[in-house]
């Protein structure tokens, strides 16, 4: 009984008893959500431009925000690190195209991921190598990103705390997905791109160098990889030990499906939300902790029902 | 050959349609398939003809119509029910197990005959050994009937096209099919490959009186293989006969064969 | 000029059958096992059995258990960790639970524990493929990995919340497990485990039921259509897979560490023996031990070999190195050789058989 109530009861009234708490809670659940959905979405433009499964797109977040940081410290002014940083992750992109893509174009699904768990710890050794392994702060104010917070009373004398970093994260996040969308349906590339997502061959056969769309959205994400690894960096610290919640990432690709980009948001938003209500209102009954794997069995579920995603096309078998 | 229609039907199909989501692949199509002949399926890209193997195999699930399979009317079944029951089948693409050399392709097709269980299998040794030996004596047997000795330890994947479709013929005759469906045996052969073909597919039909089913474009090897023809166009059956029937068919030189000798020419 | 297969005639299926059909393979073969046998606890001292020849061999086990699902029957799974430590917290409850129960014995059974928690992740392997089957299998790691922390009944609630193994020895006496045992005791059972469960491993996939995973690897519809059934094969791998990684994570921690956190069954223990099995070859036996060999040995080469040539990095860099060795290794041999090391060995041997002649 005791455990039924656990579940289906206590937290309920938890939630009506302190409705200032509960939008607390919705409100950081979004906010991580948001930068879930940014990973996803480095990720997305990825799968759909060149059917690779990246795995270190969660470890490019840190490298981009790492090698930021560890820039900064080195004595570069904060512009010239920032810049510096987005040519960084060119030449990566370049490379991966060159070194990764190229070789390995029309192989199997599995095997290109496998090379990027490969891409993954390299990126791993060399962040370590160059910047040391220690945990680092992020530079939010030498970037002019706001610090502090502003308290907004509700109800009777509930109050919600808004960190301004969280907001900025949010404007930040949407201005992001909203040039991207502008991006893919407006310009030349985008057009481009999208053609090689539908079919490389026909897009081969139109003039499109597949070589230069990789390179270009390679280089997409790495832009959205320090977008997000400079807003997480801001709300802990940068170290490869954020590479775990990168891989928590990866359930909301299962929500949104592999390839799209409203998916991918949806998703962060659903696994952010979900992840946070589940912690803090059934996961003392279980021990805590239950984030590290939450959003996974929600994805697993999910896809016993619905294996193609929440946007995802049903894919229909040839023989 | 000739007294095909006096055989008792194996496999029955009755006003069978297939759709997916709002696209008709096969609409209201009945034919009967009769031991011990050689049944041709034919029709213009997109008829349907791979669709109706598909069905007949469990692959796909047809929406409507009955599936009558030796006396027996079907209900929905998995592909390896159908397996189970005697239909064994090869493919447009060839489907061979590219890691796997052709001896284990084709010992592959007697994984239904094999019953030893899993502590048999871990040691090795006895019975699981002499199941395994009597097997390979059986696909030695396939493989000197195809004449394929030499490339026994050969992976397939680094074999030349022809004979790939001459392994994965070898695989499905490995199952001792009732019924054997074969789409487009012949596809992308030359001349003197399709003659071998040609030839194994008959012996295949007269030593082993297995009934074949097969999908193929190249009319004169229709005409001279089957003993009855069904064509499809559209997902629709448009004649069924002997093959001097359908050739003189009206629909079928419209839909098909006029089409053809118009690309001869 | 010595290795030729000239003048061997097979003259029944089971000669031709055999795992060695070469009298020279028979050879080397046998060579090995007496040194692996008799020649390594004569010379090798503690360090090279503790350090490098314990650990070997048990990681070339799980690589085993990888290999069973990703290379022979083409499921990837990134939960190799989480499955060795299901192993390991299932002996350790065993053995703590029933001490006069035999330790051996006890490490075998575990493995049953872990086959039965990899049935149950393997479901979803009938729905769905590729790519989503590995969030899948990731699911498993992190929730088994929260398991090994959060729940204590798994290490008796004690308060430092590692398992230790404790002294464990046969009925004559003789000490196996725990601070007392002897390192080539240790290292003999192992051997002996590890070698007979290869040679289990290698009769199920030259038998129907290894042939049924393959079959699914290659072309899942075909495989169907010629009576294999999905369910069966899939799940069978899976069982197969986490009863060998159970055992090898229960010797992980009986025979070679002693003691350990929860954070010894990681995902970097995944990451690790999926190298393995890439580095050594997809779908190869031999080549897990020559993933695991390369895998294990490199840091160890590195952390010796590079300050006696005088490039002194420091403890900490020689980490971030392997780690991008790694890396680039795992991608080169993507590209240049998907078969790995093992692949690499035959076609040595190919060489050799046609040596000194190449055009003979």
């Amino acid at each position: 009984m005791d455990l039924l109530n656990g579940i289906f009861v206590a937290p309920f009234v938890q939630m009506a008893d302190a409705p200032d708490f509960l939008v607390q809670v919705l409100w950081e659940g979004f906010v991580s959500g948001i930068l879930y959905a940014l990973i996803a979405l480095g990720f997305v433009l990825i799968f759909k431009a060149s059917g690779v499964f990246n795995f270190a797109q969660g470890i490019m977040v840190v490298f981009a925000a790492l090698t930021l940081v560890g820039l900064y410290q080195k004595g570069v002014p904060v512009i010239l690190a920032l810049i510096l940083t987005m040519a960084v992750m060119g030449i990566l992109a370049l490379a991966v195209e060159r070194f990764i893509m190229r070789p390995l174009v029309n192989q199997p699904h599995v095997i290109l991921l496998m090379a990027t768990i490969g891409l993954t710890y390299f990126l791993v050794g060399l962040g370590e190598f160059v910047f040391g392994g220690e945990p680092k702060q992020m530079i939010t104010t030498e970037l002019g990103l706001p610090t502090g917070s502003t308290e907004i009373p509700f109800g009777a004398q509930g109050m919600v705390i808004l960190q301004h970093i969280d907001i900025a994260a949010a404007i930040i996040a949407i201005v992001m997905v909203t040039a991207l969308a502008l991006f893919f349906n407006r310009t030349r590339i985008g057009r481009a791109l999208r053609a090689v997502a539908d079919d490389h061959q026909a897009a081969l056969s139109v003039g499109i160098s597949l070589h230069q769309i990789w390179a270009i959205v390679w280089f997409a994400s790495g832009l959205v990889a320090l977008a997000t690894g400079v807003m997480w960096g801001a709300r802990s610290d940068v170290s490869f030990a954020l590479e775990i919640i990168a891989l928590r990432a990866l359930p909301v690709l299962i929500l949104g499906g592999f390839t799209s980009v409203p998916g991918a948001i949806v998703g962060g938003l659903i696994v952010g939300i979900g992840e946070k209500i589940g912690e803090i209102y059934w996961g003392p009954l279980l021990g805590g902790g239950i984030e590290s794997w939450l959003a996974y069995m929600i994805a697993l579920v999910f896809l016993l029902f619905r294996p193609q995603g929440l946007f995802g096309e049903r894919i229909i078998e040839r023989v | 050959m000739s007294d095909a229609g006096a055989r008792e039907i194996m496999l029955d199909i009755e006003n069978v349609s297939l759709s997916f989501g709002g696209v008709k692949a096969i609409t209201d199509i009945s034919f009967d398939i009769r031991k011990g002949e050689v049944r041709a399926i034919i029709g213009p890209n997109g008829a349907g003809k791979t669709s109706m193997l598909n069905v007949i195999n469990g692959v796909y699930r047809p929406q409507k119509g009955t599936i009558t399979f030796k006396g027996r009317i079907r209900r929905s079944i998995q592909p390896y029910q159908a397996a189970q029951s005697g239909i064994a089948r090869t493919f447009q693409n060839v489907a061979l197990f590219k890691g796997m050399s052709t001896l284990d392709n084709i010992m592959s097709g007697r994984s239904l005959r094999m019953h030893r269980n899993f502590f048999w299998q871990l040691i090795h040794v006895g019975p699981a050994r002499d199941e395994e030996i009597a097997h390979r004596r059986k696909v030695e047997e396939i493989i000197d009937f195809l004449e394929i000795q030499h490339i026994r330890k050969v992976p397939v994947g680094k074999l030349p096209y022809g004979l790939q479709k001459r392994v994965e013929l070898g695989r499905a005759l490995a199952m001792e099919p009732e019924l054997l469906l074969l789409d487009e045996p012949m596809a992308g052969m030359n001349l003197e490959e399709k003659e071998d073909m040609s030839r194994f597919i008959l012996d295949v039909n007269h030593e082993f009186g297995t009934t074949i089913a097969l999908i193929e474009h190249d009319m004169g090897v229709v005409m001279d293989l089957s003993d009855r023809v069904v064509v499809l166009d559209y997902g629709r059956k448009i004649a069924d006969g002997t093959p001097d029937q359908v050739k003189s068919d009206r629909a079928v030189i419209d839909a098909y064969l006029g089409v053809a000798r118009q690309e001869a020419r | 000029m010595f290795y030729r297969e000239a003048g061997q005639f097979k003259s029944s299926y089971a000669t031709d059958q055999a795992i060695f059909p070469l009298l020279q393979d028979r050879i080397g073969f046998f060579t090995i096992l007496a040194i692996a046998f008799i020649g390594v606890p004569l010379l090798a001292d503690d360090f090279i059995l503790d350090a490098i020849a314990i650990p070997f061999l048990i990681l070339t086990l799980a690589t085993i258990g990888l290999n069973v699902l990703t290379g022979y029957a083409g499921q990837l799974s990134l939960g190799t960790g989480g499955f060795m430590g299901v192993g390991a917290y299932a002996c350790y409850k065993l053995t703590t639970a029933f001490p006069e129960v035999n330790i051996i014995l006890l490490i075998l059974l575990s493995g049953v524990f872990s086959a039965g928690v990899g049935l149950v992740f393997g479901l979803p392997s009938l729905r769905i493929k590729g790519l989503y089957l590995v969030v899948t299998t990731l699911a498993a790691q992190f929730f088994l990995e929260w398991c090994f922390i959060r729940i204590g009944w798994l290490y008796n609630y004690n308060v430092s919340g590692a398992i230790d193994s404790p002294e464990r020895s046969l009925a004559g006496g003789l000490v196996l497990t725990g601070p007392n045992a002897d390192s080539v005791t240790r290292y003999l059972v192992v051997l002996a485990i590890v070698a007979v469960m290869t040679l289990l491993v290698k009769n199920l996939i030259r038998g129907r039921i290894g042939r049924s995973w393959m079959m699914i690897r290659d072309m899942d519809i075909a495989a169907e259509l010629m009576g294999v059934r999905p369910l069966v094969a899939k799940l069978s791998a899976f069982a197969v897979s986490s009863y060998i990684c159970g055992v090898a994570g229960a010797m992980f921690v009986f025979f070679y560490l002693g003691s350990v956190e929860p954070a010894a069954f990681s995902i970097t223990l995944s990451f690790q023996i999926l190298f393995m099995v890439i580095i050594g070859g997809l779908g190869s036996l031999i080549g897990c031990y020559f993933g695991a060999a390369f895998i294990w040995i490199l840091p160890i080469f590195l952390r010796n070999v590079l300050p006696a040539i005088g490039i002194d990095i420091g403890a900490e860099n020689i980490v971030h190195l392997t780690s991008m060795i790694v890396g680039v290794l795992i991608i080169l041999f993507l590209i240049l050789e998907p078969h790995g090391l093992a692949r690499l060995w035959q076609l040595g041997k190919e060489k050799l058989r046609v040596w000194p002649f190449p055009y003979a």
